[in-house]
């Protein structure tokens, strides 16, 4: 800051020199623009899981049964789709098949309430097939973008050291 | 920009606008940014998934655990063992109990490279469960998929 008194006058003028504080803000700029990071959005797929085995609770009593998906790998890449023996080629072409069986029923004691899914897999597949596997069989979305569920009660197997979490919504 | 023309041609500029530009910018970026490093980490490429969106409330309590393709937990910043994350666990479960909350109300949320083994994520729910922990979400990012 200079300060320049005018003593015939008696009127204080005070200049600010402007550069050094243009260079810090422009510093603080600079800063903030390189730590900036743009990130996809991230989302959940709950799991409810207590350590009282489920297979310790009776099954409910539901019309329909359990179905059976089981992923094979190999080398962590998914070699094989399989429902109730069944191969499929891709998650699309399960999803199109559990529709089918769902149907698209949403009220209670419908379908998509009461049917329930078993998911095995081969302990050494990509995490990101079992992902694949859960969107599959947990919903589609339609045309104009809302999304149906289908099946909300899944269970994984239990892995060769036992515990079997389930996901529920 | 104010142009005064003399014989010496000597050019003053406003800075002003200038200026207010620039603090309209920096606190723009400060109001973005966002430092809550537990939640990312730059190691873990998530699965994609078409059907994730952001959950609607934020959990009531969350643990945020973090899996590497080799099988590495980090949790809080520190990379383990699997096995290793009892002991972390337990405090958290404990520091739980000690705010009055339910180990079985918090959720954890498991953010697992997608190349991740997938026996490894059981095992590291199973981990979990020990400590008392019921509640897990598997964190997926969205694509932009059809």
């Amino acid at each position: 800051m200079k300060i320049r008194h005018s003593t015939s006058s008696g009127q204080d003028k005070i200049e600010l020199q402007m550069t050094p504080m243009i260079d810090i803000v422009f510093q603080l700029l600079i800063f903030f623009i390189m730590t900036f990071k743009i990130v996809a959005q991230e989302g959940d797929f709950n799991i409810n899981m207590p350590q009282a085995s489920p297979q310790s609770a009776p099954p409910d009593q539901v019309e329909f049964p359990v179905l059976k998906l089981y992923l094979q790998s190999n080398g962590g890449e998914l070699a094989g789709i399989r429902l109730q023996d069944e191969p499929f080629e891709s998650f699309a072409a399960l999803n199109r098949r559990i529709i089918e069986h769902i149907g698209t029923d949403s009220g209670p004691g419908s379908n998509q309430e009461t049917a329930q899914i078993e998911i095995g897999f081969d302990p050494d597949l990509h995490y990101e097939h079992v992902i694949g596997a859960v969107t599959a069989v947990s919903g589609h979305k339609t045309p104009d973008k809302k999304i149906h569920k289908l099946i909300e009660k899944i269970q994984f197997l239990p892995s060769p050291g036992g515990g079997a979490p389930a996901i529920t919504p | 920009m104010r142009i005064r023309k003399k014989d010496s041609g000597v050019f003053e500029a406003d800075l002003t606008p200038m200026i207010d530009m620039t603090f309209q910018l920096i606190a723009f970026f400060m109001v973005i940014i966002n430092f809550a490093q537990t939640e990312q980490h730059a190691k873990i490429k998530l699965p994609e998934s078409s059907l994730v969106k952001p959950p609607e409330q934020p959990f009531e309590h969350q643990l945020v655990v973090h899996l590497t393709r080799e099988g590495r937990a980090i949790i809080s910043g520190q990379e383990m063992a699997i096995d290793g994350l009892r002991i972390t666990l337990d405090g958290e479960a404990r520091a739980l109990e000690l705010t009055q909350s339910r180990v079985s109300s918090a959720t954890v949320v498991i953010r697992a490279h997608r190349n991740a083994a997938a026996g490894e994520v059981q095992r590291l729910i199973k981990k979990c469960q020990e400590s008392g922990f019921e509640k897990f979400a598997l964190r997926a990012k969205g694509s932009t998929d059809p």
